[in-house]
């Protein structure tokens, strides 16, 4: 696997308990529009992804975060900060 | 006047250029508006279009012809009757006039503007105070304009929208940490860069569900790793700490706070938000803190009732007493009648009793209100988990006697609405 296919199954592995609908996830699955999600659900679920890869995710990123694959990349980026 | 009127929306008017239909830019309320008239259709009052038609006290009220026992204002130490606050505003009235029209910064700092700060200054014990028109604008100015791009703000993740507006406004990168948590906001403090600037921001009361932050370990931790700290104390100003400073007082952290944010619309009774502070640098803020500057200075009535009113606060240890005494009994008379209450035990004057959805919530709050006894009805966005609350909030001014009639309401009620058997 991949650096970013192994990002993609922790970051799906990490949305489980919030898929409430069962919603399956790509690229380009939306967290406001597919997921359906609220800020306190995107709270919750950012501080999760912040905590497993021991990176920070900014408000001010997770402004431009709409999508996914979006995140996948910002976590990969992120971790190579590192 | 009329018929250039009549002429520009004539629709025979052949001369005016053809328009298109735009979007309505109200449409994305639809939802909203559709929720709340559906509620509304269950024949329930409107919890949010509430007016208080005569106010005779601190703890009462006549709404719609009946009175009411508030249980659901800031109004933590009874100020607003108090007689030597009125004095203090009558006169100022007759001696400065109605209002400053203008900045403080220009023409709106009177004697009573920088008497009020004085008071301020004694009551915290710092060098420096600064009054803002309103508790909401203090926090956005603090916010907005210490933390720069390159300086990172961390809040706690039930903070109040002021201090989330205020990040907002600036340009500071915003770090959230899970509420109330030591442990969380360890971990993101030390994953920020050891060299960044940091303004860890902290609430001494969240208002909520009326639970105080644990601020000895979370001063400890952001001093730690180097952060600057704001506790905001709106709702503990008046009865936490020996002087009534607010929780970081009781947790006996003043001298490593950098900041407090405090309001004068809560235990002070009036309007009006402050920041007081012992940085060497703090007054340069009156030049750059574009929520002070472009805005009105509060009235000179308004900062004479609130100095007068943090002077009395300096000596209100038999208010404070009773205010405990009060949030104590009626935290354990609603537990014992078997209401889910947001914290174990009272923490602050607010005593939050979680309710199932909004159906129920609204049809409790509405058989309080028609027994005569006002609360606040919160739900979300405001409420931090997604749940529905009814928020208590005492008054020094409840008597004993007011105490034990509240509880015998909440029992009545929460029978009749099956909240409680």
């Amino acid at each position: 696997m991949t650096d970013r296919t192994q990002t993609f199954a922790k970051v799906a592995e990490l949305i489980e308990p919030f898929n409430k609908k069962g919603v399956e996830l790509t690229d380009s699955t939306t967290f406001a529009g597919d997921l359906e999600w609220d800020s306190l659900v995107v709270m919750d679920f950012v501080a999760s992804v912040e905590d497993e890869f021991d990176i920070l995710i900014t408000m001010n990123m997770q402004a431009e975060i709409e999508t996914v694959g979006q995140l996948v990349d910002a976590v990969d980026k992120l971790k190579t900060e590192d | 006047m009329t018929e250039a009127l009549n002429n520009a929306m004539d629709p025979a008017d052949e001369e005016r250029p053809p328009t298109v239909p735009g979007r309505d830019l109200f449409s994305k309320f639809d939802a909203l508006i559709a929720e709340r008239q559906a509620l509304l259709d269950t024949g329930v009052r409107d919890p949010f279009g509430l007016v208080m038609e005569r106010v005779l006290s601190p703890t009462r009220a006549i709404i719609r012809g009946r009175e009411t026992i508030l249980l659901g204002t800031y109004n933590y130490m009874g100020m607003t009757f108090d007689p030597d606050v009125i004095a203090a505003g009558k006169k100022a009235l007759d001696d400065y006039g109605s209002g400053t029209t203008g900045s403080r910064v220009l023409n709106g700092t009177y004697q009573g503007h920088r008497e009020c700060e004085e008071a301020l200054k004694e009551f915290y014990g710092t060098r420096h105070a600064m009054v803002f028109s309103t508790g909401y604008q203090a926090n956005l100015g603090l916010m907005s304009t210490i933390a720069g791009k390159e300086d990172f703000i961390i809040l706690d993740a039930d903070s109040h929208a002021s201090i989330y507006d205020g990040c907002f406004l600036g340009d500071a990168q915003i770090v959230r940490f899970r509420h109330n948590s030591v442990d969380d906001l360890a971990r993101r403090l030390g994953r920020l860069p050891a060299d960044a600037g940091k303004l860890v921001v902290l609430e001494g009361v969240y208002s909520m569900l009326g639970d105080i932050a644990p601020l000895k370990e979370m001063v400890a931790v952001a001093k730690r790793h180097g952060a600057m700290v704001v506790v905001d104390e709106a709702h503990g100003m008046g009865f936490f700490g020996e002087h009534g400073r607010g929780v970081f007082e009781e947790a006996g952290v003043e001298d490593q706070v950098d900041f407090v944010v405090g309001t004068f619309s809560k235990s002070v009774g009036t309007v009006g938000g402050f920041v007081v502070s012992n940085h060497p640098k703090f007054e340069v803020l009156r030049l750059v803190c574009r929520p002070y500057v472009f805005t009105a200075s509060l009235p000179p009535s308004v900062v004479a009732t609130a100095a007068t009113s943090i002077r009395k606060l300096m000596h209100a240890g038999e208010k404070r007493a009773h205010l405990w005494k009060n949030s104590k009994r009626l935290h354990l008379g609603l537990r014992e009648l078997g209401f889910d209450l947001a914290t174990p035990e009272a923490q602050s004057a607010i005593i939050a009793v979680l309710l199932p959805d909004q159906q129920t919530t609204v049809l409790m709050w509405q058989a309080l209100l028609e027994a005569g006894l006002y609360v606040n009805m919160a739900r979300p966005p405001a409420t931090p988990t997604g749940i529905f609350l009814l928020r208590c909030s005492l008054c020094a001014e409840h008597s004993d006697e007011d105490v034990g009639r509240i509880i015998d309401m909440f029992a009545t009620a929460g029978r009749a609405t099956g909240v409680i058997a």
